[in-house]
């Protein structure tokens, strides 16, 4: 299989852009993404989407969004996998382009969710979850989490304050972020004074949906002529899978198919926890990113909020998490989410993040995009050569 | 919700009707013909107690189109004392008194109503088992 280089990246604002479709979105960060790798074509092109159908009434995504960016004619396939679906899109063109079946794709991650009321915005989410067991039965996708966060903080010991770093560096973070949904900086006060959703879970525990697009060019790296910034390398690349319903899990408190794709892809770059100098983790609620964290092997089980505490999750920090502003504050857009988080390592190992960029020119960051409630994670480590 | 889709599970909600692995024993539910445990086949129907605890619970203030009538309500990951863990609302319940740990039985309740025009769907829910001595309490 050949290496592959992410040779261009492009994104849209998260925010509720009512003057802009579902098609326009993912044009605009596909157009990005193409000028920013010198290119006008690809000879394909992934779309990694989860609710167009059932918020735009819009499937055959791929076909319409390739059209719409001039590419007519051109092989094109949306890609699903609930929230995980960006990254999802990304596997699948990294595979077509490693495989030899096509020179360059496009990834691109869009989904519009605010033309649609609350009520029916939530039911779609809730899809990603068991429909016969867990929603058939009034779980929102926020509820199923929250029953996982009060069963932790039972098992150990944790207070809902506790997890306050978690989202508290998000929102730092995307103060610096112009792309980033939110840009407002919280206090551990207003963590703590938050409206709550489902018990534990509060709206500062929660990611905000919005409208969004991200787009990636893949190409085999012994392509990639140098132009003066460092190329950007795909090191790893792995998915696993779980059962939806967190009811079916052996453990409900560990993110298997985490720690089986994290390992998967840790093989491959050659590299272990220890060597990551970034990691875009799926902070979709805070309980993710704890549990993100401890099935990644950078915490010990039921350890993953003592990072936040110790201050290490900062730019500055041992294990630099959300540093554009993560689902938390960056936003999550579900099925674009995954491309955002490998668009935002990629600006990280140019050197492009600005004012939280991670110090001393890292060479290694890992995105890790969830699927449902831990039913499809899939876990991609980038290199800067 | 579409009325085949709730017919065909009509033995589990009304009923909590799983399975039980011939191979290594272990009770199913939902049912899945294959087993999680040894990945044998299971299609022993296996008829479950309705007694269990709560694993976990949550209160929902903003519930999915189709709930907005019961809000808030408490729902519930219940193990059952065969084994396997359910996902459920719970039902004659202060929503400020359940607790990990707690004892529940299953009991039929009304799940949602599409519109006014629509079915009733029907289902399991779980409810606090109430000791002579906590329903002495709630006397006093």
């Amino acid at each position: 299989m050949r290496k592959i280089a992410i040779l261009g990246i492009g994104q849209t604002a998260i925010a509720e852009q009512w003057d802009k479709s579902l098609r326009v979105l993912a044009g605009e960060a596909v157009l990005a993404a193409l000028a920013d790798a010198g290119r006008d074509r690809a000879d394909g092109l992934f779309v990694g989407n989860m609710l167009s159908g059932l918020l735009n009434r819009q499937e055959n995504l791929a076909a319409l969004v390739t059209d719409w960016v001039g590419l007519r004619g051109t092989e094109a396939v949306k890609v699903e996998a609930a929230c995980g679906s960006g990254a999802a899109a990304l596997r699948a063109g990294l595979m077509a382009v490693a495989a030899g079946e096509m020179d360059s794709a496009v990834v691109v991650g869009v989904e519009k969710m605010t033309d649609t009321a609350g009520a029916q915005t939530t039911a779609a989410l809730a899809t990603a979850a068991d429909a016969d067991w867990e929603a058939a039965q009034g779980l929102s996708f926020v509820a199923i989490n929250a029953l996982v966060m009060r069963r932790y903080m039972h098992e150990y010991g944790w207070q809902h304050a506790d997890f306050a770093p978690f989202s508290i560096n998000a929102h730092a973070n995307a103060l610096h972020n112009p792309y980033a949904r939110l840009h407002d900086p919280i206090t551990p006060q207003d963590y703590q004074r938050a409206r709550m959703v489902a018990d534990p879970i509060n709206l500062l525990d929660a990611s905000p949906i919005g409208d969004g697009a991200a787009a990636l060019v893949l190409v085999p790296a012994e392509h990639v002529r140098r132009n003066g910034r460092p190329a950007v390398h795909v090191a790893g690349s792995a998915a696993a899978t779980d059962s939806l319903a967190v009811h079916d899990r052996r453990d409900p408190l560990w993110l298997s198919a985490a720690y089986d794709s994290a390992r998967k892809a840790y093989g491959q770059a050659g590299a272990g926890p220890g060597d990551i100098q970034i990691f875009e983790l799926h902070d979709a609620f805070s309980i993710m990113a704890a549990l993100s964290l401890e099935a990644c092997g950078f915490a010990a089980r039921g350890q993953g909020p003592r990072l936040g505490l110790d201050g290490e999750i900062g730019p500055g920090g041992r294990v630099p998490i959300a540093t554009r502003g993560g689902l938390k504050a960056r936003g999550h857009p579900v099925g674009a989410t995954g491309v955002y988080q490998i668009v935002e390592i990629v600006q990280q190992l140019r050197g492009e993040a600005g004012a939280t960029q991670v110090p001393g020119q890292p060479r290694l960051g890992m995105a890790q995009n969830i699927g449902g409630s831990g039913a499809t994670i899939l876990t991609h480590i980038l290199k800067a050569n | 919700m579409e009325i085949s889709r709730h017919w065909r599970l009509q033995q589990q909600r009304y009923g909590l009707v799983g399975e039980v692995c011939p191979h290594c024993d272990i009770k199913i539910f939902p049912p899945r013909d294959v087993c999680p445990n040894c990945a044998g086949e299971a299609k022993t129907l296996f008829q479950f107690s309705g007694r269990g605890e709560v694993y976990s619970y949550t209160t929902i203030y903003e519930p999915p189109e189709g709930f907005e009538g019961n809000a808030p309500y408490t729902v519930a990951i219940v193990k059952l004392e065969e084994g396997p863990m359910v996902t459920a609302q719970l039902t004659d319940v202060d929503n400020n008194r359940v607790s990990i740990g707690m004892p529940v039985e299953m009991v039929t309740r009304k799940l949602r109503e599409d519109g006014k025009r629509g079915m009733l769907i029907y289902g399991y829910k779980f409810r606090p088992v109430w000791s002579h001595q906590s329903a002495n309490q709630l006397a006093a």
